[in-house]
């Protein structure tokens, strides 16, 4: 017999087996989902849950996938979070601190709670990352947010309504864009392939016997 | 966490961790792969396979569950469904929110075209998201994109579709580029360097990452761009069958609402599939590292209204699936953690074979391992082997693996396994749908004005395919579907909408005597313990 667990799902009572994950104990219940489940592995930010443990003050935040049910645990699942998104041209957008300014002013009214932090799902720095937007370091903000999932629990958190995924995601973009180094082997490639350089040697092996691509491909030299 | 038994084999693992480092097991002969993956490989197992009945590949065997999806009964009624009044009315319907149907609203609408998506769940909820070791492009100096056709033509067993083939290598590094210019992030350099590792099966280093969240990277980015551009998308609706016009052209589809069950109809004049994969059939029992969409609907659509498919039969299971703890089992456990220098060890500590063969013989040998030779490790849920995740930091130095793979230290840091002191536990799972929906160069399927992109199309990759040449297809035929379906669609005027083709291949059925008592697409998997 497998030890059991009794869990609220948005307050009513079920009883579970212990090992299950959260939302592998819906689905145990009875929960045919739709909203609130997408890749099931910790990487869509789909299944962001707020939960609290029975006597317990502090509310918690996690990925439902991710996370095992406790004895008396209370869930809520937050499928969806109105987060604003401000539209913008990635190919205009200037690399400068003025651009947060223009599109997410909020995050200048920040009163430094914390709150966002310490409900993320990931365990990342999020007021850290929000800091470095304000100051327009873009490649600190991308470096300290690259792991969000933009689930939006930090958002729902905020006293100042920041939508700090949709931030740290702009920040990446103009770092990504702008900021990274280029890589001078890509565009040499890609002029040569435009030139044609490489056709020649592709028909060649298109239009090759498959024992004499046997052959190739079984004797070909590999880069240690 | 890990039990008694398991620490007694991490004793061996430990003990000859610096040794079975150094070494370099050989690779397997061409003779020795074709025997493993005829002994062992889930593909050759033929009592998992059933011959199709009707239909354009009448006679071919698919997997029992994709057979019975492809045979079973529409999820609407023709006659019920007024086409008369679309809701929607578009140049060109693309089905599917992930990475290939994003690039191909991005490069449809560059084109000038009015364009739609339609999803089943959020944009982005796809395995683009999940994808996390890398994607391909021979832009290195001492490689090309003939030795890249080479890797992937053998690697795929000399079946890919040498015109796919061709153009998937060839606008490689564009691809790359474009998601660059559109602020995609990618290891680097100081210098600009693109850092790149192998794959199994490459013949050279030019696997690109971004960390190993290298699909979240690509799809949030092309999720922004879509929003930037305010390509409208439809969420949480389901294409659940194909319109054509009287001329048997593609102009549309019947959605359905996931949430309120209303069905709705768009008309285009061009709709491109893009619906992905089918982990979610879970073949021959196999856990999944699929997203939960992943049930092959396109494959479904496609066949009902006529097209081709190509390479059904074939399926991958990524190797290294998480085997313990259970709650995570079936997850992914992305292949540059072997890139990275961890080696498959046995429950002797033994490297028991070369960490970098392609998928399917990397597969097939760690089954044989636990189960004929009977060197595997009990976990619980079955068996699995150890990936030896340390000797990643005895090759790279302290800090490797946070620094290159912080979503699988976070995966296992979660249930307690610290993947930089202890090595972790591995089977097989279901990754990837390496046949799908038959195209030509164009993307088209053998329905027109229907195209195809990404894993629904069959034939890029022949019967296997080699890590991160999928996010490379998705991005490269995407953009491509998008372009030929919105060039397409400034010539076409749409005819009268129809159903027909449902009651045909209903009819088809009925006269072949194939009875079913299921309706498809089946559009989610069911895991309520109480159906």
């Amino acid at each position: 017999m497998e030890n059991m667990v009794r869990v609220f799902l948005f307050g009513k009572k079920y009883e579970v087996p212990e090992n299950l994950t959260i939302m592998k104990a819906m689905e145990y219940a009875g929960y045919q989902l739709v909203r609130g489940c997408g890749c099931r592995n910790g990487f869509c930010g789909a299944c962001a849950t707020i939960y609290r443990i029975k006597g317990d003050r502090e509310l918690k935040a996690c990925l439902a996938c991710q996370t095992k049910v406790e004895d008396n645990m209370y869930v809520a699942t937050l499928p969806f979070f109105p987060l604003v998104k401000q539209v913008y041209d990635i190919n205009t957008v200037k690399p400068e601190q003025a651009v947060m300014m223009q599109l997410y002013p909020e995050i200048y009214a920040c009163i430094g709670c914390n709150a966002c932090t310490k409900a993320c799902t990931q365990g990342l720095n999020v007021m850290q990352y929000i800091a470095y937007a304000q100051r327009g370091d873009f490649e600190k903000c991308a470096e300290e947010s690259f792991d969000c999932v933009m689930c939006g629990v930090c958002s729902s958190r905020c006293p100042a309504g920041i939508s700090h995924p949709q931030v740290a995601m702009l920040a990446r973009r103009i770092n990504g864009k702008y900021l990274a180094p280029k890589s001078q082997h890509l565009e040499d490639r890609v002029k040569e392939i435009r030139n044609g350089d490489f056709n020649e040697l592709i028909e060649g092996l298109m239009g090759k016997p498959i024992e004499e691509m046997q052959e190739l491909y079984n004797h070909r030299e590999i880069e240690k | 966490m890990y039990t008694k038994e398991m620490l007694e084999s991490i004793k061996k693992v430990e003990a000859n961790r610096e040794a079975n480092a150094a070494l370099e097991p050989r690779r397997m002969t061409a003779e020795e792969k074709d025997e493993l993956l005829r002994t062992y490989h889930p593909d050759y197992k033929q009592g998992e396979f059933a011959v199709l009945s009707v239909g354009p590949n009448k006679g071919e065997k698919v997997p029992t569950e994709l057979a019975a999806l492809l045979q079973a009964n529409s999820r609407i009624k023709p006659e019920e469904i007024d086409l008369s009044k679309p809701d929607y009315d578009t140049d060109v319907l693309i089905i599917g929110g992930g990475g290939a149907g994003a690039s191909a609203a991005i490069e449809a609408d560059n084109a000038g075209a009015k364009v739609m998506i339609v999803t089943k769940l959020r944009m982005g909820d796809a395995n683009t998201m999940m994808a996390e070791g890398g994607i391909q492009a021979a832009d290195k100096p001492n490689d090309s994109p003939a030795i890249h056709y080479l890797d992937a033509f053998g690697g795929g067993h000399f079946a890919a579709k040498p015109e796919l083939l061709r153009t998937l290598v060839t606008e490689a590094p564009e691809a790359i580029q474009w998601l660059n210019d559109l602020g995609v992030e990618f290891d680097k350099a100081p210098d600009g360097t693109m850092v790149t590792t192998h794959g199994g099966g490459t013949s050279r280093k030019r696997m690109h990452a971004a960390k190993d969240y290298s699909g979240a990277e690509i799809m949030r980015t092309l999720r922004d761009e879509v929003l930037n551009r305010q390509i409208p998308v439809v969420d949480f609706t389901a294409a659940i069958e194909l319109i054509l016009d009287e001329n048997g052209r593609a102009a549309g589809a019947v959605l359905l609402n996931m949430e309120t069950k209303e069905i709705l109809i768009a008309r285009a004049k061009t709709v491109i599939i893009a619906t992905g994969g089918a982990g979610r059939l879970h073949y021959q029992g196999f856990p999944t590292s699929n997203h939960y969409g992943a049930t092959a609907d396109g494959l479904i659509l496609a066949y009902r209204a006529g097209a081709k498919l190509l390479y059904a039969d074939t399926l991958q299971y990524h190797p290294t699936g998480a085997a313990f703890p259970e709650q995570i089992f079936g997850a992914l456990v992305t292949e540059k953690v072997r890139s990275l220098g961890a080696k498959l060890i046995n429950v002797d500590g033994e490297a028991f074979m070369h960490p970098l063969e392609t998928r399917d013989v990397s597969a097939a040998s760690i089954i044989r391992e636990c189960n004929a030779r009977g060197k595997g490790v009990a976990t619980g849920s079955g068996l699995g082997v150890w990936l030896d995740t340390p000797m990643i930091e005895l090759k790279g130095g302290k800090g490797t693996i946070e620094k290159r793979i912080p979503a699988m230290m976070r995966m296992f840091g979660k249930y307690g396994i610290d993947i930089r002191k202890e090595p972790i536990l591995v089977y097989p799972t279901l990754h990837y749908q390496n046949g799908g929906i038959d195209i030509t160069a164009d993307c088209q399927s053998g329905v027109e004005n229907l195209f195809v992109a990404g894993e629904a199309v069959g034939g890029i990759h022949g019967r296997n395919r080699l890590m991160g040449n999928s996010l490379l297809d998705i991005i490269v035929f995407g953009r491509n579907a998008g372009r030929n379906a919105a060039n397409r669609s400034k010539d076409v005027t749409v005819g009268k909408l129809s159903l027909e083709h449902v009651d045909a291949f209903a009819k088809e059925l009925e006269q072949a005597g194939v009875h079913s008592d299921i309706v498809s697409p089946k559009l989610l998997p069911d895991y309520r313990r109480n159906k």
